[in-house]
């Protein structure tokens, strides 16, 4: 009997869990707040549903009952990726180790 | 493009997405790291892209929606103050939520686009992730709105509670899962709905019982469930990048409000459950007779700070309302000026998100190698001069280790009281959060300095 690719998508997702128990277990607590707009920013990563969704409609209908739902999605996530990874760019660049020469 | 050079490249995403995450454990490589996150996204998108192949009319308009929600993003992302984090973070959390509920009706609708099969015939599976997909999607979604308006002050930061609030919210429960499968054998349209209206009304029902300062719990939890609705989308997509960052987001939203609670002492039920300290309000009131508390002024402060040799300084969220970052790191290069050395000493759930604290420090351009977790530097206090305990109150509480009667005993707190003396920086002598009197307060070794915390360390500064 074939394994229905349902299981194959489980195990990438039981596995992705593991692996982020173990990554973030080991940021910096002094970093959890760039951690969370990070991850933020990389759950957005939606806007492919949303793309799709988009592009459902056909040439002579770009905004169909479906669609609309697709370009709304669109918006709301591509604000989520640029806020989320330019505010965390801009927090971590805060970051600064102790001068040497004081 | 093939369907299989698109999952692969997929995956090359998902795995700069872990890279992303990776290098959050040092501030040397957290840089690089965001670098990956961003192309990681970059590849995502453009695979999209090239996998539907249509680049007619709708294309545009994809463009156009992406520039337009991109500038507004930008926008945010330069314009908001580092104080207003947490404020920032869970509105985002709203908006993957809800744009995970937009993409779970757009499936719906019109499942051959996502060849999922036909209208009131969708794949089983599907349809079940789906309706995952769309119901945590809207409790991420009001449920973050909710948090929003309570860190914005638009809504009253104190827990509301009523009864019957749990059995409610229990049914509502069930009601989702019952929802569920009536529309897997029905395929309904208006069960879709329902089920969605109902996430609505649960995400909004869970939030509102919880107080201002378990915000961190709530933003964590919040930031997880935003995780799970975006690998439930990923299952219905078939797509291994929303799974394995759906999956990431997921288990580090939990493992944050797991560090929360444990920087509480309780457990995450008790938390989501809300209405902290409702049940030991004793404790606080029996209290109220007049203990004498010593109190000085920025002369004072100054004085103590001068003749010390090392000083500790705790900020809590008082230091970020009222926005004393900077004043305090201007009176911390007086006092390294006068060789005494310096350290800040952050509590877990100092703040109302987790790290808080460590980022107004940083933006405040104080160096992270002068700031310490409580581990690090508990042991540091018994040997300091001076602890400046600013803007935080609960966090420090000695009642934690001694009072077993104490809502808040067993909680980590930070050892303020075995430094030679205590400067504690407060608008007035008002219990914190957990409504319980601090000890500290009446301590011998402890100085009050009542005034507003920026106006305060700048007169201490004048004064040094």
């Amino acid at each position: 009997m074939e394994i229905d690719p349902f299981i194959f998508r489980l195990s990438i997702f039981i596995l992705s869990i593991f692996v982020g128990y173990y990554v973030v277990w080991s940021v910096t607590p002094s970093l959890h707040t760039p951690l969370m707009s990070v991850t933020n920013a990389i759950s957005s990563v939606i806007i492919v549903g949303a793309i799709i969704a988009a592009l459902s409609g056909s040439d002579e209908i770009v905004f169909s009952s479906s669609s609309i739902y697709g370009f709304l999605a669109i918006i709301l996530a591509s604000v989520n990726i640029f806020g989320g990874f330019l505010v965390t760019q801009r927090m971590l660049a805060m970051y600064k180790k102790k001068k040497k020469d004081k | 493009m093939s369907a299989n050079l698109s999952a692969i490249l997929y995956l090359v995403s998902g795995v700069l997405f872990i890279l992303a995450l990776r290098g959050l454990s040092s501030p040397e490589t957290s840089r690089q790291g965001n670098l990956f996150g961003i192309i990681g996204m970059v590849i995502a998108v453009t695979v999209t892209f090239l996998s539907v192949g249509n680049f007619s009319l709708g294309f545009i308009y994809v463009l156009i929606f992406l520039a337009i929600g991109g500038s507004i993003g930008a926008f945010i992302a330069y314009k908001i103050p580092m104080t207003a984090m947490p404020e920032l973070v869970a509105g985002f959390h709203s908006l993957v939520g809800l744009a995970a509920v937009f993409v779970a009706i757009s499936a719906f609708i019109n499942p051959a686009a996502f060849n999922l099969g036909t209208p009131g015939n969708i794949k089983l599976a599907s349809l079940i992730e789906m309706a995952i997909g769309a119901a945590v999607g809207a409790i991420t979604f009001s449920g973050s709105v909710i948090a929003f308006l309570k860190l914005q002050g638009i809504m009253s930061g104190a827990p509301i509670t009523f009864k019957g609030q749990h059995l409610l919210n229990a049914l509502l429960l069930i009601l989702i899962v019952i929802l569920t499968i009536y529309l897997c054998s029905t395929q309904s349209a208006n069960l879709f709905w329902t089920l969605i209206a109902v996430s609505f009304l649960i995400g909004f029902l869970i939030i509102i019982p919880i107080g201002g300062a378990d915000m961190p719990v709530v933003i964590s939890m919040l930031n997880s469930y935003s995780g799970w609705a975006a690998a439930g989308i990923g299952f219905t997509l078939e797509n291994t990048a929303l799974i394995i960052t759906g999956a990431l987001v997921g288990s580090s939203g939990a493992i944050l409000s797991y560090i929360m609670c444990k920087g509480m002492n309780r457990s995450f039920f008790n938390v989501i459950l809300g209405g902290f300290g409702a049940t030991d309000q004793t404790t606080g009131s029996q209290n109220k007779e007049q203990k004498p508390v010593k109190s000085g002024n920025a002369d004072d402060a100054a004085f103590l700070m001068k003749n010390a040799s090392s000083v500790i300084i705790v900020p809590g969220y008082g230091m970020a309302v009222a926005q004393a970052q900077h004043a305090l790191r201007e009176m911390v290069d007086t006092l390294k000026k006068n060789d005494i050395k310096v350290s800040y000493a952050i509590h877990p759930v100092a703040g109302r998100m987790p790290g808080h604290m460590n980022v107004l420090l940083a933006e405040a351009n104080v160096p992270y190698d002068e700031v310490f977790e409580l581990e690090e530097i508990n042991n540091d206090f018994a040997n300091a001069d001076v602890a400046f305990v600013i803007g935080a109150n609960d966090v420090t509480n000695p009642v934690a280790k001694t009072d077993p009667q104490s809502p808040i005993y067993g909680m980590p707190v930070l050892d303020v009281e075995k430094c030679k003396s205590v400067l504690f920086v407060k608008r007035s002598l008002s219990p914190g959060y957990a409504g319980i009197d601090n000890d500290l307060f009446y301590k011998e070794n402890t100085l009050m300095l009542f005034a507003d915390a920026k106006k305060m360390t700048e007169d201490i500064t004048k004064n040094l």
